[in-house]
């Protein structure tokens, strides 16, 4: 019961993170550590993200 | 076995919902039956022809790399798991559309609308969704207009262009026109809507300077500042600063048209994104809230099946009969031309897997038609009486809760006005008499269901929240639709001067946005303040012209599938092509040239020029002034409306030229994409079947754990 409950407590964590795209970040921690690289400030990494978005507008339709 | 079992009984329950709905005449009959017979219907549709069109129509093939694992760049390029990609899909389809235009078509009653919405978006609206944005995924993600410029033809594409930009700014203004409705005269609404820009601001700041990335945390902050903003409106109302809230529609026009023209030349950080995020939130919490509360609460229909507005065309929530124009004014959840936009560039460069598209293409858009659904029962479960006090322009009700008890005792309703009195008291309003566009009602609606869901009363804050949602998702729609109109009128102005198609240069984001932003201001304008109801006038263009789209998007998938040399498979858009060009071509001629002046614009026109030109004043007219804006507008009306009729008629005869060749040739080459096989393995559906759990698991042991992504990354 209690494993099933933190199951889906860890899915419903995990779907929000992705959806939201926080976890882009640990993504790219993981990443780095991986190939040995040492990753920028999550300031740096966010602000690249969101400026990416700049130039690719979000379509929200009627 | 077993599944022919369960299949079986879906079938026989959604049979059974349908045959009760079918010979319920006279009786009240509890809104679950249409619920249950939708949700059936979609499971079996989705089960079926869905998987139809998928693998034997467009032969989905997960042997070939998508565009998302081509060309990675952890940007719009972007491998993404596929419930997400359905969640930011849905996100990206859904807004006020599906809730408000069922709302208006309840005037016919709940059948003709649940049938269509049904119907439609089984075989035309998520049929659209899905082959768009599969033909969209093989050519790495190209947009509507891109697509029938290379395979249509260049005529065809620019005609496409003006056609989708035309028809943006008129689902802006229609959008905007809607929150202007629910705004005016409530100092509660202001209060709480005009909160969200400081809490959005905060949330921005937050996320960019004081933690950024944790949007998660943002997010939470803000939706618990949104419900205090809700609450405290009451407070307000009833405080020195109620007055001052208490804005005139004409004001709010200048404030939305300031704050669209701010918000698109703003970074997107800062105002944008984090209003995008509290939306998004609010608007899957509501729906799920609606879904669970439809069937705690279980609700009564208080609408008839089919009203008799139905038969003689003659409502007074917008007028003409049955036939089209209840296929017009539900577009959104049965079928919506704008979703191709969507379907097209954005999503398709996400994808996993090319099966994928079934899950979120027509799965996505079942999803916006149960919403719909929802919709159009929260509008039916409320007082008839009410609802027709409440959606009929003001030239009809007369605008007190006197007159419109007296307007809707004439169309046979025992509605009185203390009980009008009572339903605005009980939500804490000025007044519901003549709040057109749908979202007050609809707000009314939900308001009943929740606080019989969850008991306790409470209907007031359950208005304003439910008002709040609206525009909270549809002011994010402006936003977002004023930039990507910017863009498209910087892009395609950039092909003659380069300079303004840069998208850093400062000046020319400036112009775009006020040209973008002056003509939806201007539509706007003109429907708040027309005499004979801005939602009466402009909501048949809107829908219209949101299916004059999905023609076109229509046509494009048809004349691929010939290409493809699939004639024999035409059929499936072809069908759903046929019955919206006629649904819309007969709509378009009746607005044009019918003889009946609450139709036909031109006649409406002729008909106030008439009496001008006699010195007479008509109703619901007062002066002469008046009179000028309703020729006025009329005709503007009638000629827009001709307009996007031509647009679509001209890609449909280019085409059809294209088609009758590819025909003759069996087939002709397209701009697909050449295959490259691919190297990730992934579950099609939402739950993986034991078949592929095994795949994934071998495919794992052969190549390492999650070797999709990390190999697309290092690239």
């Amino acid at each position: 019961m209690t494993a099933a409950l933190t199951r889906a407590w860890e899915g419903v964590r995990w779907y929000l993170k992705e959806f939201t795209g926080e976890a882009r970040w640990d993504d790219y921690v993981a990443h780095c550590t991986e190939h040995g690289h040492t990753p920028m400030s999550r300031y740096e990494f966010e602000r690249a993200r969101t400026d990416a978005a700049e130039k690719n507008p979000i379509s929200r339709c009627c | 076995m077993k599944t022919v079992a369960i299949w079986t009984v879906v079938a026989v329950v959604g049979a059974v919902c349908w045959g009760v709905l079918a010979i319920a005449r006279g009786e009240t009959i509890s809104a679950l039956w249409l619920l249950f017979a939708a949700l059936c219907s979609y499971a079996i549709a989705y089960r079926f022809y869905s998987r139809f069109i998928t693998y034997k129509v467009l032969r989905a093939d997960d042997k070939r790399a998508t565009p998302a694992e081509r060309l990675e760049n952890g940007r719009d390029f972007d491998v993404t798991d596929r419930r997400v990609l359905f969640g930011h899909h849905f996100a990206a389809i859904a807004g006020a559309g599906p809730l408000v235009g069922p709302v208006l078509a309840a005037q016919m009653g709940y059948l003709p609308g649940t049938i269509w919405i049904v119907v439609g978006v089984i075989f035309a609206g998520a049929v659209q969704d899905l082959t768009v944005m599969f033909f969209s995924m093989r050519r790495n993600g190209k947009s509507l207009g891109q697509m029938i410029r290379e395979e249509i033809g260049l005529v065809g594409g620019i005609a496409a262009l003006i056609a989708v930009f035309a028809i943006m700014i008129i689902i802006l203004a229609v959008l905007a026109l809607i929150v202007v409705n629910a705004l005016a005269e409530s100092p509660w609404g202001v209060w709480s809507i005009g909160l969200t820009i400081p809490i959005a601001l905060f949330m921005g700041v937050y996320l960019r300077r004081l933690r950024p990335g944790r949007v998660l945390e943002a997010t939470g902050i803000g939706v618990a500042l949104l419900l205090l903003a809700i609450v405290s409106g009451g407070w307000i109302e009833d405080s020195g600063l109620g007055e001052t809230l208490t804005l005139s529609k004409e004001w709010l026009v200048l404030a939305l048209v300031v704050y669209g023209f701010v918000a698109s030349v703003l970074p997107v950080w800062l105002l944008l994104t984090p209003r995008d995020y509290l939306s998004t939130f609010m608007k899957i919490g509501v729906i799920v809230l609606l879904a669970v509360s439809l069937i705690i609460a279980r609700p009564v229909l208080q609408a008839e099946a089919v009203t008799d507005f139905a038969r003689e065309g003659t409502g007074p929530v917008f007028a003409g009969s049955l036939f089209p124009f209840v296929f017009i004014t539900i577009a959104c959840g049965a079928l919506s031309g704008f979703h191709a936009l969507i379907s097209s560039g954005t999503t398709p460069k996400m994808v996993a897997k090319e099966s994928q598209v079934r899950l979120i293409g027509y799965g996505g858009m079942l999803m916006e038609s149960f919403v719909a659904v929802s919709a159009l029962i929260a509008a039916c479960v409320i007082d008839q009486g009410l609802y027709f006090a409440m959606n009929s322009p003001a030239g009809a009700t007369g605008g007190t809760v006197e007159s419109a008890a007296t307007f809707v005792q004439g169309l046979g309703f025992d509605t009185s006005a203390q009980d009008l009195a009572a339903a605005s008291a009980a939500v804490q309003e000025e007044t519901l008499i003549s709040r057109t566009g749908g979202a007050p009602a609809l707000a009314v609606g939900l308001a009943q269901v929740f606080s019989q869901a969850f008991g306790g009363g409470g209907q007031a804050f359950w208005y304003h929240f439910a008002i709040m949602f609206e525009a909270l998702f549809i002011l994010t729609a402006v936003d977002a639709g004023t930039r990507v109109g910017r863009f498209m009128l910087q892009d395609t102005i950039g092909n003659v001067w380069k300079k303004f198609g840069d998208l850093s240069w400062r000046p020319g984001n400036i112009i775009a946005s006020a040209v973008v932003v002056g003509l939806w201001g201007s539509v706007l304008y003109i429907g708040v303040t027309d005499p004979l109801g801005g939602v009466n006038q402009l909501f048949p263009l809107f829908g219209i012209a949101n299916q004059l789209l999905a023609a076109i998007a229509l046509t494009l998938c048809t004349v691929l599938l010939v290409k493809h040399g699939k004639l024999r498979y035409a059929w499936v858009t072809g069908i759903p092509l046929v019955w919206d060009l006629v649904v819309t071509m007969t709509a378009s001629w009746q607005k044009v040239f019918s003889g009946d002046p609450r139709v036909g614009y031109f006649t409406q026109a002729g008909v106030y020029r008439d009496a001008q030109n006699a010195g007479e004043v008509l109703a619901p007219a007062q002066d002469q002034g008046q009179m000028d804006q309703v020729i006025f507008n009329s005709t503007l009306n009638g000629i827009l409306q001709s307009v996007f009729a031509l647009l679509t008629l001209v890609v449909a005869a280019h085409a059809a030229v294209i088609i009758a060749k590819a025909i003759r040739a069996n087939g002709l080459p397209t701009t697909e994409e050449p295959a490259v096989p691919s190297k990730i393995v992934e579950p099609a559906g939402l739950f993986p079947t034991a078949e592929e759990k095994r795949a994934i698991a071998e495919h794992e042991r052969l190549v390492g754990a999650g070797s999709g992504r990390s190999e697309a990354e290092e690239k």
